[in-house]
């Protein structure tokens, strides 16, 4: 895994992701079939279904953000099933895999107790994609507070995304990395909890942004007060 | 012709800073698009625009073209016909045809760049040359090839097969093949003549020219006249909306006169719409795409009632305009459209009457629909993610296996 602060341990470089969608020819048409196939595709199949969203439907948010909450409400129609797994919280989790189980486990407590099941119209099926992404760096290098509010500004949403989302997640750095920077490197203990306990699944990324300047903004402006 | 940086202001700094980056990886990749049409259609249209954007990142992106007969080109528009399903019979002569014309092209192009980037069926046969050349090969298939009629995909297979990796534009016009394949949707160009934003008076002039007044509603749908596009079931939805709010409706289409069917449709329609004056049937030339944008600009709501749809790019083009739209769930629209969030999906004349009626009585739902339908094509349906595609799908032909690499 590379280090997030290649240049010198303090300064942090912004980093973007960019994925690439590829198909993996499984469709389900059905809960059973659905289930099956999200027991067994590679872990980034998962995370594509659950973090695709984001980026794409991102006016949708504080909507589901997983495709598999969105598949069963909207074409299978099973609401209440589509409820339970956009309320599987994705921040409890360290991991794809232990993400996977958490959503398998509502389907399957859903299948066992239900005899009839929903078939999705001829052309609805679920199509079960994957995410290969690629991991840039921006170029953009901060190592103060008044530097990194400018980054946020600058860098597209992705790379937001990439630092809150990829980072905890899929990298399984156990935090993102904007936390980790700011506490490590900057000493700023308070802003860096105040970013780990933002939820970025319930934002739109747009107003991600503007929540972490804010929180940014905030802290620069008692720092001035506090220098004054 | 509008250069990156014009499209900062549109996507913002940082997508144009990735675009660069990813630029500098490919930086003297030789990449040759090969199609089959210098002018017209969808996939010269892009091309023209996606080369010089390319070569402005550095990627060394070339565009040539195969030559062929007519007897080549009708064949290959009966392959296109049944890879959509329309029963054929493909037999040796055809073969023949298709190896011939596939030869000429061979001894004709210089095929060693580092990519070869073929679109559609038509050059397809060009692959035959990898083997001698060890370069890599792209596919990218711009039709529903899920459901041909017996026989075309067979014909078409062991051509496919051959290629490093192939290209879809949503995931249900795929089939399973021994390659990887990946989802790169098509896209509009946000500063090209359909969709550039227009003045009041270019709009009011357009409207002018085709006698329309702009006193009450607009509901327009723009396609072709043909059938799948149910030109004469948006008269029907039109005429029930009407009946419960003042509106009047544009059809406006393009290329009738060089398709006998498409005559035959627009004769259908014109009979429908009779003498209601609240009804305007349009017939434009194809290059008609100021005329377009501002009729699109004009619209109160836009229509795409099409039965059955490739992609359905005219919906990124209304939604793009802001403007709330109502269309069949088919083909690529539900990728367009989230169902009461960046749009309208029906099924039924009736439906869509019902949805007309709701959006002209509802305008600040109608108006949110519109402004989330453009974010949606912002992110997702530009020229420039479409571009950046590409070049992850270059980049993926040297990294395939890695779910995650680090550029």
């Amino acid at each position: 895994m590379a280090s997030i602060a290649e240049h010198s341990p303090d300064q942090f470089e912004f980093r973007s992701l960019l994925n690439l969608t590829l198909l993996t020819g499984l469709r389900a048409r059905d809960l059973a079939e659905l289930v099956q196939h999200m027991r067994t595709v590679p872990g980034a199949v998962i995370y594509h279904h659950t973090h695709h969203f984001l980026v794409q439907h991102q006016y949708l948010s504080p909507e589901p953000p997983n495709d598999f909450a969105y598949w069963v409400s909207n074409i299978l129609l099973e609401e209440r099933l589509g409820e339970e797994l956009a309320a599987v919280d994705v921040l409890r989790f360290s991991t794809v895999r232990d993400l996977r189980n958490a959503l398998v486990q509502v389907i399957q407590g859903f299948l066992d107790r239900s005899s009839n099941l929903r078939t999705a119209p001829p052309g609805e099926e679920f199509h079960f994609m994957q995410s290969v992404s690629y991991v840039i760096p921006t170029g953009i290098r901060v190592t103060n507070l008044a530097e990194f509010h400018e980054g946020l500004e600058r860098v597209s949403l992705r790379s937001i995304g990439y630092h809150m989302f990829d980072a905890r997640l899929r990298l399984e750095r156990g935090d993102n990395d904007f936390s980790r920077w700011l506490d490590q490197s900057l000493g700023e203990h308070s802003l860096a909890e105040a970013f780990r306990k933002i939820d970025p699944y319930t934002y739109t990324q747009e107003g991600l942004r503007r929540r972490l300047l804010n929180l940014v903004g905030q802290r620069m402006k008692e720092q001035g007060s506090g220098r004054a | 012709m509008a250069g990156l940086e014009e499209y900062t202001p549109i996507v913002g700094e940082g997508v144009i800073a990735e675009l660069r980056l990813l630029g500098e990886r490919l930086s003297g990749k030789r990449v040759l698009n090969i199609n089959s049409t210098r002018v017209g259609g969808g996939v010269a249209e892009i091309l023209n625009r996606l080369i010089p954007l390319l070569r402005e990142v550095g990627v060394d992106a070339r565009w040539e073209v195969i030559r062929g007969t007519q007897e080549f080109f009708d064949l290959t528009k009966r392959m296109h016909n049944a890879l959509h399903g329309k029963p054929d019979t493909f037999t040796a002569q055809d073969r023949e045809i298709y190896n011939q014309a596939t030869e000429e092209n061979l001894s004709a192009l210089d095929l060693s760049s580092d990519i070869v980037f073929v679109h559609d069926p038509q050059p397809a046969g060009l692959v035959r040359a990898r083997r001698d050349l060890g370069n890599k090969w792209i596919w990218r298939c711009h039709i529903d090839v899920s459901a041909p009629a017996p026989g075309a995909w067979e014909f078409i297979a062991p051509t496919v097969e051959k290629y490093d990796l192939a290209v879809f534009s949503a995931p249900q016009f795929s089939r399973e093949l021994p390659l990887p394949e990946v989802l790169i949707a098509p896209s509009i160009d946000p500063l090209s003549d359909k969709n550039r934003e227009l003045r009041e008076s270019e709009v009011e002039e357009v409207l002018q020219r085709i006698g329309v007044r702009s006193d009450k509603p607009i509901v327009t749908q723009v396609s072709r006249f043909d059938r799948f596009k149910d030109p004469v079931g948006v008269i029907d939805a039109f005429r029930l909306a009407r009946e419960r709010v003042d509106c009047q409706l544009i059809l406006v289409g393009g290329g009738a006169t060089d398709d006998p069917e498409g005559a035959q449709v627009l004769k259908e329609v014109r009979d429908r719409a009779a003498d209601d004056a609240d009804i305007h049937v349009v017939d434009l030339p194809p290059t008609s795409n100021i005329e377009i944008n501002a009729i699109q600009r004009a619209s109160t709501v836009v229509i795409q009632k099409s039965l059955k749809e490739g992609f359905g790019l005219t919906v990124s083009e209304a939604l793009w305009k802001g403007k709330p739209v109502i269309a069949g769930a088919v083909g690529g629209i539900p990728l367009q459209i989230t169902h009461k969030y960046s749009g309208i999906l029906t099924h039924t004349v009736e439906g869509t009457a019902f949805w007309i009626k709701m959006l002209l009585s509802a305008p600040e739902f109608a108006a949110r629909l519109g402004e989330n339908g453009r974010e949606h094509v912002r992110n997702n349906f530009l020229l420039t993610r479409h571009m950046r595609d590409y070049m992850l799908g270059f980049l993926y032909l040297d990294t395939a296996g890695d779910s995650v690499v680090e550029l």
